[in-house]
């Protein structure tokens, strides 16, 4: 069974895993209103790096001359692979980066640099990996796709390690482009909550080292399912079809009563909250506790699927399910349990969920093994 | 897995299972005329972009909507995913002239030819666009074949669909299904095929 060997976030919270996992659990957020960022006059709600505090830390892994969406997707990969112990230019080793729009703010001045295969390169390059990087580019869910498609290639015995680096840095073009579709908040999201009214957009970088083998106590990657909704490509489905055909597909491989929590969607937009919501109640998972983490990093996008998985299974290593910052009043038309407040736990067992544009949706069951 | 049928899209021809189809045009007029011939019906087809009219029309070449199923998988693969159209979105958040269009940024997301073929077909399987450098045979069978991790994945339309200007595209797709006859589903095969843009004598 695959099993993740190391890892590493870099986001606006901090430059570890371990930094954001505190930073979650303390309450804290990267979000706030941005006004005239990216010549955008219309505020924004958003967690958005400092980009002379990421140069830095980037310089001092010796990484210059990238983009900055290369860069933070390096410095997030450097950090997770040497704590990896993995040889990142073996044969055995294949890249997989997780990301929608990459470098798309190079669009006019540097075109060559926006396809996202060419940031692939540039990654799996600098590592000296002789094999092709591959990218998911999936909307929202690319991050859990990358991770699914990790274990899968994985199982098939292509390749014995693979590093999974999800990335998104916001630009002109994204803000403009969720706020012509009126999804974006001006202030704080508030997941599930009554009075929410859109989302925040993110920047991060997260990493995931995955193996064919690990320790015992490691991680374990279980069943993952995409399913589309084949309903809408801007809409979810009203009725949660395709995040309920993932859900009902991964319950095959676990019991209701082993889970955690679902660690949610929960992007603050009136359809995906309440869309999630009929999904979890026509799975039979309306009682089991669930958490969206988007209060605290926003919508990270091609990150949020390997972020909000570290960060879910960071909190559970500390027996905790994280607080829905942003939440305070049930708003949708199924039951959710959802909290405002850190709740504790023993158990070690979770399910991960997103959707995304194109009808797209994708669950992923995570399990850890036995104490180190 | 087997390959079932396959079809292959250029600007100016149009080769289905081997045998040359015939088509008036060429570029987007092509694609229309695909439209008009095997599909008729879906005036949507009109609002999308090319990457997806391609899409589209490639997966009308190999199957025919029917009722809802979740056996089978949309697997697309292309080198510039959308950068078409993000091109075509980029001029509507200029300085001067800034009416950002969300018509226009929905079809920036590479994965939208996958959610356009799923709707028009009724297909609520395993859906995924991956990127990747050019045409590569062996990446695509070899991650089309890890879909079948799902044992609800019974089938995958999958293949190559390149579209750099909306008179300038490149598709080769194919119906793979488990335990069916037809060609083998191999890099092998599948490097053959894309090489297939007329009719052999």
């Amino acid at each position: 069974m695959t099993a993740k060997l190391s890892d590493n976030i870099v986001s606006p919270l901090g430059f570890s895993t371990a930094e954001n996992v505190s930073a979650v659990l303390a309450g804290r957020t990267g979000v706030k209103t941005w006004e005239g960022a990216f010549g955008i006059h219309e505020p924004f709600g958003a967690s958005l790096f400092n980009r002379e505090e990421v140069l830095e830390k980037a310089l001092g892994e010796g990484i210059s001359g990238y983009t900055f969406f290369d860069t933070v997707a390096l410095l997030s990969a450097t950090r997770a692979i040497r704590e990896s112990g993995i040889d990142p230019s073996s044969p055995d080793t294949v890249f997989i980066l997780s990301s929608i729009k990459g470098n798309i703010d190079r669009l006019e001045s540097d075109p060559g640099a926006v396809p996202l295969w060419a940031s692939a390169a540039k990654i799996a390059g600098r590592f000296n990996n002789p094999n092709t990087p591959i990218v998911v580019s999936n909307a929202c869910i690319s991050g859990l796709c990358a991770l699914i498609h990790a274990t899968r290639t994985l199982l098939s015995g292509r390749f014995r390690n693979a590093v999974v680096v999800g990335c998104e840095v916001q630009s002109r073009f994204i803000v403009s482009g969720f706020q012509s579709l009126k999804a974006v908040s001006a202030g704080p999201c508030k997941p599930f909550d009554a009075e929410r009214c859109g989302l925040n957009n993110g920047e991060a970088a997260a990493t995931m080292v995955i193996s064919s083998q690990g320790p015992d106590y490691a991680w374990k990657f279980g069943a993952g399912a995409v399913r589309n909704d084949a309903n809408h490509i801007s809409g979810p489905s009203r009725t949660g079809e395709g995040s309920y055909n993932c859900l009902r597909s991964v319950l095959n491989h676990c019991t209701r009563e082993e889970l955690a929590l679902i660690s949610v969607h929960g992007t603050s937009t009136r359809y995906n909250d309440e869309m999630e919501s009929i999904a979890l109640s026509r799975a039979g998972l309306s009682e089991i506790p669930v958490c969206a983490l988007k209060g605290c990093f926003g919508h990270t996008m091609g990150a949020a699927g390997i972020l909000e998985t570290l960060v879910t299974m960071g909190a559970l290593e500390r027996g905790i399910i994280p607080a829905t910052k942003g939440y305070s009043t049930p708003g949708t038309s199924y039951p959710v349990n959802v909290s405002p407040f850190n709740r504790t736990t023993g158990k070690k067992a979770f399910i991960k969920l997103l959707s995304g544009f194109g009808g797209c949706n994708a669950a992923m069951l995570f399990r850890k093994g036995g104490e180190s | 897995m087997r390959i079932a049928r396959w079809c292959r899209i250029t600007p100016s021809s149009v080769v289905v299972d081997g045998k040359a189809v015939s088509v008036e045009g060429t570029g987007s007029l092509l694609l229309k005329d695909l439209y008009r011939k095997f599909i008729g019906d879906y005036p949507k087809f009109f609002k999308m972009d090319t990457l997806c009219r391609l899409g589209v029309a490639g997966a009308a070449l190999l199957d025919s909507p029917g009722e809802p199923r979740e056996d089978r998988a949309v697997l697309i693969f292309s080198a510039s995913g959308p950068l078409c159209n993000d091109t075509h979105y980029q001029k509507t958040i200029s300085e001067e002239d800034y009416f950002p269009s969300p018509s226009l940024f929905v079809y920036t997301l590479a994965n939208i030819v996958t959610g356009e073929i799923s709707i028009r077909n009724h297909w609520k399987g395993d859906t995924s666009a991956f990127v990747i450098p050019g045409f590569d045979a062996g990446e695509i069978v070899a991650s089309t074949l890890s879909c079948l991790a799902d044992p609800v994945t019974r089938s995958a339309i999958c293949g190559w669909a390149e579209c750099s200007g909306d008179d300038s595209f490149d598709l080769l797709m194919v119906l793979a299904a488990r335990d069916e006859g037809g060609l083998p589903f191999d890099a092998e095969t599948l490097d053959y095929l894309y090489g297939r843009t007329y009719q052999e004598p």
